[in-house]
């Protein structure tokens, strides 16, 4: 269990921080295209962000901002959109993977399609690896058991 | 016994690793095999094919795009194995 530090300096910077951290993540996702970057760098970031807060704070803080249950669901839900605009194309008889299809859903040309099928699979990337790295973080520092820290909820 | 059979067959297949680096290309060389056809064709075609100016991007989630989808598989099963192994009920 995470003891709770009660420190007004690593609070306030954490604060401040927090909010540039998860939109830095989500710069670095977004411009993975440009620029290095990507959904795995941007989901590490992110994930980031949380244990951040539940180091800071207590887990029941990272816990209110992301429930275990959601957390959970979003493991599954980024490998699931990964898979699912791979299995896409299959609707317009294209090979597995194959973005070009998306032209059909999409209003842009095949090539441009692309573009936003790697924009969508690099969302599912960062949703799995944000989740997964907050979820076997807080596994790992609870011994398995999210047992909720002793004080009371809600005096952060 | 066994430990010292398990060090012999470390140290042997480690120098046998060893022995073979003697034998790759050298390091930024022009001519190694792997950037004579494939590289050139990812870094010319990838503007025209995908609209993607980061080849880096296009070739991770285009051109090897199974890779990376099992890359996410096997961190969405780590966390599985963790939730199994850390998970008990009491």
């Amino acid at each position: 269990m995470v003891k709770d530090l009660e420190d007004v300096v690593i609070r306030t910077a954490s604060r401040i921080l927090i909010p540039f951290i998860q939109i830095y993540s989500l710069y670095v996702f977004v411009h993975g295209h440009g620029s290095p970057g990507g959904g795995f760098q941007g989901g590490c970031i992110m994930a980031a962000s949380f244990i951040l807060m539940a180091v800071a704070f207590n887990l029941n803080m990272a816990e209110r901002r992301l429930k275990e249950r959601t957390n959970a669901i979003f493991c599954a839900l980024g490998v699931f959109i990964y898979a699912g605009t791979g299995y896409l194309s299959f609707l317009y008889s294209g090979n597995f993977l194959d973005y070009g299809q998306l032209s059909h859903l999409l209003p842009t040309d095949p090539i441009k399609a692309r573009y936003y099928g790697m924009a969508m699979i690099e969302l599912g990337v960062q949703i799995t690896v944000m989740a997964v790295m907050v979820s076997i973080f807080l596994d790992l520092v609870t011994a398995g058991k999210h047992e909720k820290t002793p004080e009371e909820d809600g005096n952060d | 016994m066994n430990k010292l059979a398990a060090l012999l067959v470390t140290l042997m297949v480690g120098g046998l690793l060893f022995y073979s680096t003697a034998f790759f290309p050298k390091w930024g060389d022009p001519k190694q095999p792997g950037s004579m056809h494939v590289s050139p064709r990812y870094i010319e075609k990838t503007l025209a094919e995908t609209k993607v100016p980061n080849a880096v991007t296009s070739v991770l989630a285009d051109y090897r795009g199974y890779d990376t989808m099992f890359e996410t598989s096997v961190i969405f099963t780590a966390g599985i194995a963790v939730m199994m192994l850390l998970r008990r009920p009491s």
